[in-house]
């Protein structure tokens, strides 16, 4: 069987069309002035779904976030959260709970007192409160720092202070506004694993906006690529990176190599597209494009292979030379230019510590790939 | 090659005394800047201090200056401790005999605390807003709080005259928009040195709170009520501890000298209006009674500056535990 890369868990309930989702946009527009921040948006999103908006800065991942948490009113459409119109619903009456990208942890209370603060707003008593802050102490390893004020510590402390503040409350939905981004790379690392972990032991729906597209990719069940207000792709994870909806999308997640071209032939699932310069790909899922129709074939740099010689029996082979080349340890980065000038990047893992096909600058070089490698955009 | 070995360490050696020289200099000069504040409260507070300290202890007398003895050495050493042993403080058993000095006190305590307290309510509204405000507009909002500073302060308080008195703009809006039909009479109570004192010093209650104001992050009130904090809740909970450095030291800036004000009680407040600075001033220049005045102002001093330092370096310690 084929599938887009691995399969994380048994969770797809976006599939199902009986599925009824949890949070739903509804042809959400927000305007702020004459600046369109979110334009006539619809989205779904499924109970207990890790669910990523990813996208550039003013992309309105923000504002669809702060909307959620009541902070903001849509100009036009309605949200819905567990079937109820959240319109009017001020933020201190709305089930969902934010963790903010600034942390926002009161600087004059105590670590306790930081996260005792939204269960004390319910009036819940203090023996529950006690044990509630305890409970989520050790959910976040940090039994040992109660008292401290914020600022006495370190910023990953601090990130997981405000996670179990936010999570206390046992919210319907956490709202997480780029909860890594003030971590530096390795603990950024560790602590989305760790934010799966909470997500999938507290059984919660995760909302989270990010632009790091790495970290949407690992944490996230769907991804939601916002751009200018609008959706680009609603998938998961191996869906927006095997099979991107638009020239946006292929280009926004990850690398990738774009030739633009016209659909030639098309026969069942396989189509030829010729190039501007007349090379031509055979391609075997090309979707919905048409005979005539103009067309990107997009494929990623680690699905082509580069060879000093014409491989045979190769559907899809161009010739060219290297321009370029990063030895990156774990893998080397070849740019090769083509004999029509463009130049294309593929990445080979080094899985031998010996290459038998060595290449290096300005060798000619072939690169090849089999016809399912890529996609065909037509947006 | 040879050469250098042997002679650096020479030049070591001649190198260290003119860095030791250097460090000396930049301890000398610290001092210095150090010193120009203490210099300052030295010449400026100290001394003047400990003169009218010791001009009440004196006796008044028909004499210029209007009071006994005038130290010096004059007659020498023994005549100098002659004239010490004059002083005395019959000055402050009387102002415990005269209760007009008391209810002087207390009224002006009472008068600046409300004041403050009124100064306060009008001033927080008005830095938060400025705090919130874009940040591209701050400086001219900042700028129009100071602006009032530009016209003579005395002449600020005669225009509110023009505003208060029965027949004077206020009224005459009022009476005019049909809100009142009797004139309010302002002038001459209570409310007309409320109102002067507010006025005159509400820049000094905006600029500190603006200030803690503006560096607080914002979105605090948010977290607040994302998780279940009314927006008054939020307030109370969050914004005003927040602000508390800030509303100290703007009810400290306004306490202090309203208290001592005697400018405002005196053309807003009418001949009714007890406070400590009008005693002052008509002991001074009506009764020419340096000795008494001198009196109630190191009083006042202690009653007002005392407390307020020990609060102070309290306050300040507290940060330091909290940092």
């Amino acid at each position: 069987m084929k599938s887009l890369g691995s399969i994380r868990r048994d969770f797809a309930p976006w599939n199902d069309p009986d599925a009824k989702p949890y949070i739903a946009f509804e042809n959400v527009t927000k305007r702020f002035g004459d600046f369109t921040a979110v334009n006539n948006l619809s989205l779904s999103i499924y109970e207990r779904e890790f669910f990523a908006l990813l996208g550039a800065s003013g992309c309105g991942k923000s504002t669809l976030l702060r909307m959620l948490a009541g902070f903001e009113e849509p100009t036009a459409g309605r949200i819905l959260l567990d079937g109820q119109d959240l319109r009017g619903i001020p933020p201190y009456r709305r089930p969902v709970n934010m963790m903010f990208q600034s942390y926002a942890l009161f600087p004059h209370m105590t670590v306790e007192a930081n996260i005792a603060f939204g269960l004390k707003q319910d009036g819940m008593p203090k023996p529950e409160v006690d044990a509630r802050v305890a409970e989520m102490l050790k959910l976040v390893k940090l039994e040992q720092f109660t008292k401290r004020k914020p600022h006495q510590l370190s910023g990953g402390q601090r990130q997981r202070v405000a996670l179990a503040r936010s999570v206390a409350k046992r919210p319907k939905v956490l709202l997480l506004d780029e909860p890594l981004g003030a971590l530096d790379k390795k603990l950024r690392e560790e602590t989305q694993f760790e934010l799966m972990d909470l997500q999938q032991s507290l059984g919660l729906t995760f909302v989270v906006v990010t632009h790091d597209q790495e970290e949407a990719m690992t944490m996230a069940d769907r991804i939601a690529i916002l751009d200018r207000g609008e959706v680009m792709q609603v998938a998961t994870p191996a869906e927006v990176y095997e099979a991107p909806a638009s020239r946006f999308v292929a280009g926004f997640v990850g690398n990738v190599n774009m030739f633009e071209g016209t659909v030639a032939a098309r026969e069942a699932n396989t189509a030829r597209i010729t190039g501007a310069s007349g090379a031509e790909i055979v391609v075997e899922n090309a979707g919905e494009a048409a005979a005539g129709n103009a067309v990107a074939f997009a494929i990623r740099p680690e699905k082509i292979k580069v060879s000093s010689r014409k491989p045979e029996g190769a559907a899809n082979a161009m010739e060219g030379e290297v321009f370029d080349l990063a030895y990156l340890g774990d893998m080397t980065v070849y740019h090769v230019k083509l004999t029509d000038g463009q130049v294309v990047k593929a990445s080979a893992l080094n899985s031998a510590r010996v290459t038998e096909d060595p290449l290096t600058w300005n060798d000619r070089a072939w690169i090849s790939f089999r016809p399912d490698a890529g996609v065909v955009l037509t947006r | 090659m040879a050469e250098t070995a042997v002679s650096s360490p020479s030049a070591v050696a001649a190198a260290q005394p003119a860095s030791a020289s250097g460090s000396l200099l930049n301890a000398i000069t610290s001092r210095l800047v150090i010193m120009v504040p203490y210099l300052w409260l030295l010449f400026f507070f100290l001394i003047p201090f400990i003169i009218v300290f010791k001009i009440s202890l004196s006796q008044t007398a028909i004499a210029m200056p209007p009071y006994v003895p005038v130290l010096g050495v004059g007659e020498g050493i023994s005549g100098f401790l002659a004239q010490l042993r004059e002083l005395g403080i019959d000055n402050y058993v009387w102002l415990t005999e005269d209760p007009l000095y008391f209810n002087a006190y207390v009224s002006s305590v009472v008068i600046a605390a409300i004041s403050t307290f009124l100064a306060l309510l009008v001033g927080f509204p008005v830095a938060y807003g400025m705090a919130r405000a874009p940040a591209s507009i701050r400086p001219t909002l900042l700028m129009l709080v100071i602006l009032p500073f530009w016209t003579s302060f005395l002449i600020r308080v005669y225009a509110w005259i023009g505003i208060l008195k029965p027949e004077g703009l206020l009224n005459q809006v009022l009476l005019a928009t049909g809100i009142i039909d009797q004139p309010l009479v302002i002038m001459n109570t209570h409310a007309a040195i409320f109102i002067g004192i507010v006025y005159s010093y509400l820049p000094f209650m905006i600029l500190p709170l603006y200030s803690t104001l503006e560096k607080m992050d914002f979105s605090l009130i948010e977290a607040a009520q994302d998780l279940g904090c009314t927006p008054t809740g939020a307030f109370w909970k969050v914004t005003f501890p927040l602000a508390l450095p800030g509303v100290v030291a703007g009810c400290m800036l306004v306490f202090i000298p309203a208290v001592g004000e005697f400018v405002i009680p005196d053309l807003l407040g009418g001949s009714q209006t007890l406070m400590i600075g009008k005693t002052l001033w008509n002991e001074f220049f009506a009764n020419r009674d340096w000795p008494v005045s001198s009196a109630v102002a190191v009083i006042l001093l202690l009653l007002l500056v005392v407390p307020i330092m020990i609060f102070q370096s309290a306050q300040a310690r507290a940060q330091e535990q909290g940092r």
